[in-house]
């Protein structure tokens, strides 16, 4: 395998503490040595990359999107998928399970990873809780972790029975696996197709109740403390009101093992930019209030929230052009993620530019324990993501290289161009 | 902990909130707050107009114009009202409804649109069971649309013919309105708030009129976001003070069909909101009572109050027509009379 080095650049590593001009060089898809300008030692025959101007940063993790394989691949593929997470900085993905059929087998989650697939950017299967994501009978835990799985959910069908949740924390943990909840009480939110509220009633849609999040994430915390001997890790997705984030960090006071992750659309937009019925403002959970989406932000400025994911929902352009209470619900997202948090949390809200790019690559590294990965020390794994931090872009969802097109960001100015996206060793997406 | 507690102690900035997504004809109306209070006050006065033409005259108005009704909810007094509207006008009607149609074969509203288009509709006025779905088809095929009711939203011409109703009994002059016609006048509506787009059109038109808007009804079937739609709105659950306070008593129907589980008891709800002669007479005996339709007698309202001589029901209807000519004159002359949006 040839090796990269990659001179004058900032390199920011988070997880390493460092923050310096750096220049760093990978070989056999690790990274082999780092060194100060121009004092690499071994980078002769190595592909040079010149990164003046740009910042050099560990390959950017998603660990919440929809790959849609197997069973859909109209609206996505592994290969289509994962060559956007490329352009968009990451170097890998957690793919949820509700594929067709439900990935709730080591076949399935095998099948995910074979070279086969054409995948740009490495991928971890997060498999089903429970067979067919039914919510009753658990799956083999520990011959999905053996097959490479590295959480298990039944993300989209939420577990509400209180005995197959309890039963699902305790057989993860004793897999040493992160369970991964979406938070949505059922039975409240029949029907509903956006957040329930004054908007939702002048538009005449039905309205899920924040409660329906809120609530089933205190359950699943009574659970887990209740489970506190065993050490179960909770880990609540796209987490959107104020009253989960509220609990969530009460949980951890307590000294639970309880993690979040908030979406960009969800510190970003709210109810009112469902707007005259716009499908591609329509997801699950829904976008909530103002002072919903003001807690999503206080959460990550203040530490509370563990990881930014995305969410990437892709579905066909003929399936979001319909009533909007029929249509499917979910976004793309792998190509605006790095854009929107460069330009909104660390330009706007002046998080620093290490503590954004933490949230997208160190912390979700460690959530899911995904070793080697989330940092670019002497000997972890070759994903790096270079960009250019001050560069204003206009994203186009015509140009995204998702098969999908499904996102309410089309048109918005995005900050930091990725120029190189190396996943283990190999460039993944150039400019 | 409340939501407050964690609110952003500084403010701040966050993306704004999109204005309407694109330029529509300047003939549809999709909702009723895209009228401003002169263009209510413009189409009353040709609804009079219209109405008194020589029949002979009006019959060239739209002259062999096509326009479409597309109706995928069942309906009476809506879809003959704009028949016969837009007949009066000369133009060229024909109904498309989803049972004998290939929107039973699954063919999407978008297709449904724009073979239309391509068939020569001029305009399309469109009742659909999905809120928004007015949107969605002049997305598609940038035609005038008329939103005919869709789904819970609303349905703005029944908003108009009310007010003309209204007008009419207030002795206010039924031809021309201002920001102030209906200063001091509350209007109570009762019933299946949550449901109803009747409801949701009225409270969104008549107090930019200077009305009191009182909402009234059943927890289940009366939200407290309801309250919020806009200014002049107030939830009186009480029906017997609400009445006591109304010169205008608008009954709804229980929307059987979109109550989507909710378990009401009949009896009990009859016991609180029905309109009754008893009731009528003891706390509103000089109130005019209006309903959209259909009235399910014995239900919201007695026969003898959908019968009696406070009733102007049947006078709703009427107006339906002479309103749906404005409106649909509207669709198709806007464009010429405002040149290019």
């Amino acid at each position: 395998m040839t090796a990269i080095a990659i001179l004058n650049g900032r390199l920011i590593d988070p997880a390493a503490g460092v923050d310096a001009a750096k220049d760093i060089l990978f070989k056999d898809g690790r990274v082999a040595e780092i060194a100060g300008p121009d004092k690499l030692k071994n980078k002769n025959g190595a592909e040079i990359l010149d990164a003046s101007g740009l910042v050099i940063a560990p390959g950017l993790i998603d660990i919440h999107v929809h790959l849609r394989e197997p069973g859909q691949g109209y609206k996505e593929t592994i290969a289509t998928g994962t060559a956007a997470a490329a352009a968009g900085g990451f170097t890998a993905v957690a793919a949820m399970p509700n594929t067709i059929p439900v990935n709730d087998s080591p076949e399935i989650t095998r099948w995910m990873q074979s070279p086969e697939r054409g995948a740009s950017v490495r991928v971890f299967p997060i498999a089903a809780a429970t067979r067919g994501s039914k919510g009753d009978a658990l799956t083999d835990f520990a011959a999905l972790k053996a097959a490479g799985a590295v959480a298990v959910t039944d993300d989209g069908k939420p577990i509400l029975k209180d005995s197959v949740m309890r039963e699902t924390l305790a057989a993860a943990a004793r897999a040493g696996l992160t369970v991964i909840q979406h938070a949505e009480d059922t039975r409240l939110t029949q029907g509903a197709s956006m957040n329930l509220g004054p908007v939702s009633f002048k538009l005449g849609l039905r309205g899920m109740p924040a409660e329906a999040e809120s609530s089933l994430v205190e359950r699943d915390i009574r659970l887990v403390a209740e489970l506190r001997d065993a050490h179960p890790h909770l880990h609540v997705a796209h987490t959107s009101t104020a009253g989960a984030l509220a609990a969530i960090r009460q949980a951890r006071r307590n000294g639970l093992r309880v993690t979040c992750e908030v979406a960009p659309h969800h510190f970003l937009l709210t109810e009112e930019h469902v707007g005259f019925y716009n499908t591609h403002a329509k997801m699950n959970p829904p976008l909530r209030s103002p002072a919903d989406r003001d807690a999503m932000i206080e959460g990550i400025l203040d530490g509370v929230v563990d990881a930014i994911a995305t969410d990437h929902a892709p579905h066909a352009m003929h399936e979001k052009e319909i009533e909007f209470e029929n249509a499917p619900n979910g976004i793309i997202g792998l190509e605006t993620s790095l854009g929107l948090c460069l330009r909104w949390l660390n330009n706007q809200w002046r998080m620093p530019l290490g503590r954004v790019l933490s949230l997208l690559s160190a912390q979700p590294a460690a959530l899911l324990g995904l070793k080697g990965r989330g940092t670019l020390a002497v000997g972890s794994f070759a994903d790096a993501v270079v960009f250019d931090p001050k560069a204003e872009w206009t994203y186009r969802a015509t140009e995204s290289l998702s098969k999908a097109k499904n996102t309410p960001f089309d048109g918005w100015t995005m900050q930091g161009k990725v120029r190189w996206t190396i996943s283990e060793g190999r460039i993944a997406y150039a400019a | 902990m409340t939501p407050a507690a964690h609110a952003v102690r500084r403010p701040l900035l966050t993306p704004p909130v999109p204005a309407s997504p694109f330029p529509y004809h300047p003939g549809s109306l999709l909702s009723i707050t895209d009228l401003t209070v002169e263009d209510v006050s413009r189409l009353l006065a040709r609804a009079t107009e219209l109405e008194s033409e020589d029949p002979l005259l009006r019959d060239r108005v739209l002259a062999k114009r096509r326009i479409a009704l597309l109706f995928y909810e069942s309906s009476t007094r809506t879809r003959t009202s704009f028949e016969l509207a837009a007949k009066a006008l000369g133009a060229d009607t024909t109904l498309i409804s989803s049972l004998s149609s290939s929107i039973e074969k699954g063919e999407s509203l978008k297709d449904t649109g724009l073979t239309l288009r391509a068939l020569g509709a001029e305009a399309i006025i469109l009742r659909h069971n999905s809120s928004g779905a007015p949107w969605l088809l002049e997305e598609a095929t940038r035609l005038p649309v008329i939103n005919a009711g869709d789904g819970m939203h609303q349905h703005p011409t029944q908003a108009l013919l009310d007010l003309r109703t209204i007008l009419a009994h207030l002795r206010r002059g039924i031809a021309e309105v201002g920001p102030e016609s209906l200063t001091g006048v509350t209007i109570t509506i009762v019933g299946d708030i949550l449901h109803s787009r009747v409801a949701r059109s009225n409270m969104l038109l008549l107090p930019r009129l200077g009305a009191r808007v009182l909402l009234c009804g059943p927890k289940e079937l009366l939200t407290r976001q309801a309250a919020a739609a806009g200014p002049g709105i107030a939830i009186e659950r009480d029906f017997d003070s609400a009445l006591r306070q109304s010169q205008i008593v608008m009954m709804l129907r229980i929307q059987a069909e979109r109550l989507s589980g909710l378990q009401l008891d009949l009896d009990e709800y009859k016991a609180a909101y029905q309109l009754t002669g008893q009731r009528l007479a003891a706390h509103a005996p000089t109130a005019v009572v209006l309903h959209p339709g259909p009235i399910i007698r014995g239900l919201e309202i007695t026969a003898g109050v959908a019968d009696g001589p406070q009733s102007a029901i049947l006078e709703q209807v009427t107006n339906g027509v002479a309103i749906r000519m404005a409106v649909v004159e509207r669709a198709l002359l806007a464009e010429a009379q405002r040149g290019p949006a």
